[in-house]
């Protein structure tokens, strides 16, 4: 099975950024991740939804690299990948500025330069006026918000979310998927995002992926035909709720 | 109620009232002892009437804390020394870490005491074998708290790392360092303390050389002077203390702005 883009925003290039080309994932005896085939490219946001331990995680540390498969490979078109956590996992000795800046600081970017493009990832998460303050100083949501920031420093090709709102109250939630929303258009990285919530997933993205567990298999997906950009009021129209009741549907079987 | 009257209530009147209690327990004693024992327990006052209030005494209480002093800060400086690069060797590879823990643990659980003769027959009764002594027992806080220190970093700030292709030394400039920072300083407190302790105690049992508090605290023991043994006590605890504190301010001052365990409100 393989999601290609069709519906997404943006140009279609001829090999997508990144490429499964049946890969599964054991540890010992146990299969954590069935082989499957999976792509995202520019301008195309897959969500990958399903039951806890399907190997939605094993699959984003796949996706990024930092674990190997033990069956089939995965095909890089590029080396520039951008990984949110589940926790904001900010560095508690380091104001909101300096944590953003991190990953351009390990990649040896000017200090001018890196100024530069912490001003602007600030501004466009909406923590410009939180610059001096401490992670422990922050609210969920606005560590979230560096969290998101520090990756956008690099401008990443491909965006790697793990649950990333998954801690997060319902109002801060849709805040921050609008933000997430308004970067994709803007950026038109690849997006793949692993997460709890249904109505999260068919809200952001342009193709949504139902796993299983155990051992995590993909067992259904759905191309999201609606309109970029979209507002939260599309949560709660009759479209909305007919592919949303799908998704979960399937998501009940895969359970 | 104000500010300053909440902290005498709540900080200062409950240890004050256990200090009163004590020394009016240390006056009743001293009142039931038979005349001729009195001399085996001085009056708390007698501390200050009949010991610091003698020149020479005091300045050879203040001499021989300064030679412990330095004898702890030397051995201190040691056992930061080979305690940090072991923590961090330890944290750089599991086999080094099984390798050393043991021994680690070993120079915790040796007594002191056990080992202090030997050190006399092998480096001398000077400075050099006091210095030894502070090192050994200052040595283990000082491994095992940065150790722990590097190895709860944060999981995900160490995918960052990864994924950055960050080299071996960056991760522990700018990773492993700053997040061991709490745990280093709990160590260097323990290890100050302990330092003292060691100084003291050494110096007590090599029975020789140049004279700090353990040897002026068995030269008094020796004559029976009582306020004079307590005057010597009480500045051994208050250089306790002064380190201590020393420290914990360190601490506070650096990592009391992030980090809860030093300070900062959660």
């Amino acid at each position: 099975m393989t999601v290609t883009a069709t519906s997404g925003v943006g140009g279609v290039t001829k090999r997508p950024l990144v490429a499964f080309k049946g890969v599964g994932r054991t540890f010992g005896e146990v299969e954590a991740l069935a082989p499957c085939d999976l792509a995202v490219d520019r301008g195309e946001f897959v969500s990958i939804v399903g039951p806890s331990g399907c190997g939605k995680s094993t699959l984003l540390r796949l996706a990024s690299n930092l674990d190997q498969p033990t069956a089939g490979g995965i095909e890089f078109a590029t080396d520039s990948i951008g990984y949110v956590f589940q926790d904001a996992t900010l560095m508690p000795w380091r104001n909101v500025r300096r944590n953003v800046g991190l990953l351009a600081e390990l990649s040896g970017m000017s200090k001018a330069r890196t100024r530069e493009a912490v001003d602007e990832a600030l501004a466009t998460v909406g923590l410009s006026d939180f610059d001096d303050h401490l992670p422990r100083q922050l609210s969920g949501g606005m560590k979230m918000r560096a969290s998101l920031a520090r990756s956008l420093v690099l401008k990443p090709e491909v965006f790697l979310f793990d649950e990333p709102f998954g801690a997060l109250d319902e109002i801060t939630r849709g805040r921050l998927n609008l933000v997430l929303q308004d970067l994709f258009l803007a950026e038109r990285f690849a997006g793949l995002f692993v997460t709890h919530s249904v109505e999260e997933a068919v809200f952001l993205s342009t193709h949504v992926v139902v796993m299983s567990a155990r051992p995590g298999r993909i067992v259904a997906e759905y191309d999201i035909p609606f309109d970029f950009p979209r507002s939260l009021d599309l949560r709660y129209t009759a479209e909305f709720a007919e592919l949303a009741g799908a998704v979960a549907k399937s998501l009940e079987e895969a359970s | 109620m104000n500010k300053v009257t909440r902290w005498l209530l709540k900080s200062f009147l409950p240890p004050f009232g256990v200090f009163c209690t004590f020394i009016a327990l240390w006056y009743a004693v001293r009142a039931v002892l038979p005349d001729n024992r009195k001399i085996l327990l001085a009056a708390p006052h007698q501390i200050f009437t009949e010991a610091l209030s003698d020149e020479k005494v005091r300045s050879d209480i203040l001499s021989a804390t300064w030679t412990t002093l330095e004898a702890a800060l030397i051995g201190l400086g040691v056992a930061i020394v080979i305690g940090l690069t072991m923590a961090v060797l330890m944290s750089q590879a599991k086999w080094i870490e099984r390798s050393f823990y043991p021994w680690a643990i070993f120079l915790q659980t040796v007594p002191i005491l056990a080992l202090v003769p030997l050190i006399g027959m092998w480096f001398g009764f000077e400075l050099f074998a006091r210095v030894v002594v502070c090192a050994i027992i200052a040595m283990f806080p000082m491994i095992i708290n940065p150790l722990n220190g590097f190895l709860s970093a944060d999981r995900g700030l160490h995918d960052l790392f990864t994924l950055a292709g960050t080299s071996k030394a960056t991760r522990m400039a700018k990773l492993l360092g700053p997040s061991a920072l709490p745990d280093i300083f709990v160590g260097l407190q323990t290890a100050a303390g302990l330092a003292v302790v060691g100084a003291t105690v050494g110096d007590f049992f090599f029975g020789r050389g140049p004279r700090g508090l353990g040897l002026l605290i068995n030269f008094y023991r020796s004559r029976v002077q009582t306020a004079e043994l307590f005057a010597t006590i009480l500045a051994t605890c208050l250089l306790g203390l002064v380190i201590f504190w020393f420290f914990g301010a360190l601490g506070r001052r650096v990592v009391g702005k992030w980090s809860p365990a030093w300070g900062a409100p959660r």
